[in-house]
């Protein structure tokens, strides 16, 4: 097993079911019981309207390229392996994830339409990305 | 309640970036920028009752006003820190005219210096940034930046060639003015396009270089104003607003909170945009004076890229911008790159533009902007004649 140096996800209390969900490659992200909004990334209030009647839901794992760019020259030394495409995605249900699309970076676009997928990268660790749907 | 005239700006303090910090310390370079500055003022050390500080990444550490205040050896009557990324240099100005204004204190040194050291040195982040972008690669302020500028490509059809437009015309600006890191050659929209890709959009010649260095600015009351041994600039009008610090979770990438901190400045001060003799907005990239343009009401929205390129954004020029060079051609001396937009606007109302003076300046637009667009802070300055 070859040794993975980039930074892992430190789950807290309130982000864990969702990097548990992760690790079972499915996608759940928050949902507001008060206002119906959907909330990513994890929060201990509903950022709308501050419920805390906040619960767990599955979602598509479809969505689009909200905005990218191909780092072809990272800031930190744990991304030299560059160029990667770092994306904005907006979700099918509305709300935008930082995530990486991993496509050729020439073919990336915004508005592409794309789908989750769950890449281990470490046997305790599941990252969120997308490919070209 | 309006601080429209409460406080005037009447002295600067300013280094030139450099590259190699040495054995030097921020410290020290804000002990240099504070005596300087209180010089410039006309006053003299114990006037200083008031004091904001930026905390330096080089030095950073818990209680830091009171420990800066320490090394400079100031009685106060205020102090605090100001923590809103590049914003902080015009923020201190406006939290310092409020706290003359409430009575709090009556000459405040606003003071940020830092130092740039080699090797992979990124300002600490909070939780919820190191668990949710840094392990998609999302590190440092460049990644942002590229994804505002590929979205405002494609929702408005802004084009490179416009981008590197503010690039070239700052770097005319910069070619007079000797505190700036690049004022040796001018540049070219072709040798902006052919430098290195960083991240797309983005070539390295539309990216701030971080540099050393530091600046300081003395607000003061009405009654200390009249000691001042420069004409006083005063503050006309002033606005802040932040929605987001990521700039995945922004209600929108392209259109920022800049519009509001602009809306509420102008306001202020009773003014519009085109009223202003010059603007210096904050340009951590070229994409950022683009956005910044249209927020703050100088163009439509979506019309900065045409503007630019349709405009001489130089100190000779019918918009002049960035008249310093901007962050581009000064360098990037960690808070006080954003200092130095507010100091330049306080320079040339002061008439103390020397080579670059833009012809009769009596009003000035300054924006400070934090993070990923996040912090804003607008001002509206002027020279009463």
């Amino acid at each position: 097993m070859s040794e993975y140096y980039k930074p892992l996800p430190k789950p807290s209390p309130t982000s864990r079911p969702f990097w548990e969900a992760a690790r079972r490659h499915e996608l759940t992200i928050q949902r507001c019981g008060a206002c119906r909004e959907y909330v990513y990334y994890p929060r201990p209030r509903c950022p709308k309207c501050f419920s805390d009647k906040l619960a767990w839901e599955r979602v598509s794992g479809r969505g689009k390229v909200y905005s990218y760019t191909v780092v072809r020259r990272a800031s930190s030394r744990a991304f030299a392996d560059a160029p990667y495409v770092l994306a904005i995605v907006e979700l099918a249900e509305g709300p935008r994830m930082t995530t990486n699309i991993v496509a050729p970076p020439e073919s990336v676009r915004v508005e592409m339409p794309v789908q989750v997928f769950f890449d281990d990268v470490t046997p305790d660790h599941t990252l969120v990305k997308f490919k070209p749907a | 309640m309006s601080l429209k005239g409460k406080a005037a700006a009447i002295g600067i303090g300013e280094l030139k970036p450099f590259k190699e910090p040495g054995d030097l310390t921020a410290l020290g370079q804000m002990a240099r920028v504070s005596a300087e500055a209180i010089a410039d003022a006309g006053l003299e050390k114990k006037d200083i009752d008031g004091f904001l500080v930026g905390v330096p990444f080089s030095d950073p550490g818990m209680i830091y006003p009171a420990s800066a205040a320490e090394v400079l050896g100031l009685d106060l009557r205020m102090l605090n820190q100001v923590d809103i990324g590049g914003a902080s240099g015009a923020g201190m100005i406006w939290r310092a005219a409020a706290a003359i204004d409430a009575g709090m204190c009556s000459a405040v040194l606003c003071l940020v210096a830092d130092l740039n050291k080699a090797g992979d040195q990124r300002p600490p982040v909070v939780s919820v940034q190191r668990e949710f972008e840094a392990p998609y690669g999302n590190i440092g302020a460049n990644c942002g930046y590229a994804m505002i500028a590929h979205r405002h490509m494609h929702e408005y059809g802004t084009t490179a060639r416009q981008m590197a437009k503010v690039a070239v015309d700052q770097r005319t600006n910069a070619l007079k003015n000797p505190l700036a890191t690049f004022n040796d050659k001018p540049l070219t929209i072709d040798e902006v396009l052919n430098s290195r890709m960083i991240v797309d959009p983005l070539h390295l010649f539309e990216i701030v270089s971080p540099v050393s260095g530091g600046a300081a600015i003395i607000v003061a009351s009405p009654e200390v104003a009249k000691r001042a041994k420069h004409p006083p600039v005063w503050l006309l009008g002033a606005g802040e607003a932040a929605n987001h610090s990521t700039i995945t979770y922004a209600p929108s990438i392209t259109t920022s909170p800049i519009k509001p901190a602009a809306e509420n400045a102008f306001k202020m001060a009773g003014l519009q945009p085109k009223d202003m003799d010059f603007v210096c907005p904050y340009d951590c990239y070229t994409i950022t004076v683009i956005v910044t343009l249209e927020d703050a009401g100088f163009c439509k929205k979506g019309q900065g890229g045409p503007f630019v390129a349709e405009h001489d954004l130089t100190y000779a020029g019918d918009f002049p911008c960035n008249t310093h060079g901007g962050q581009l051609s000064f360098g990037q001396p960690g808070l006080a790159g954003g200092m130095s937009h507010v100091t330049e606007g306080i320079r040339q109302l002061m008439g103390r533009g020397g080579g670059r003076q833009v012809k009769d300046a009596a009003l000035g637009y300054v924006n400070g902007n934090g993070g990923i667009m996040s912090e804003q802070v607008s001002l509206v300055l002027e020279r009463r004649s």
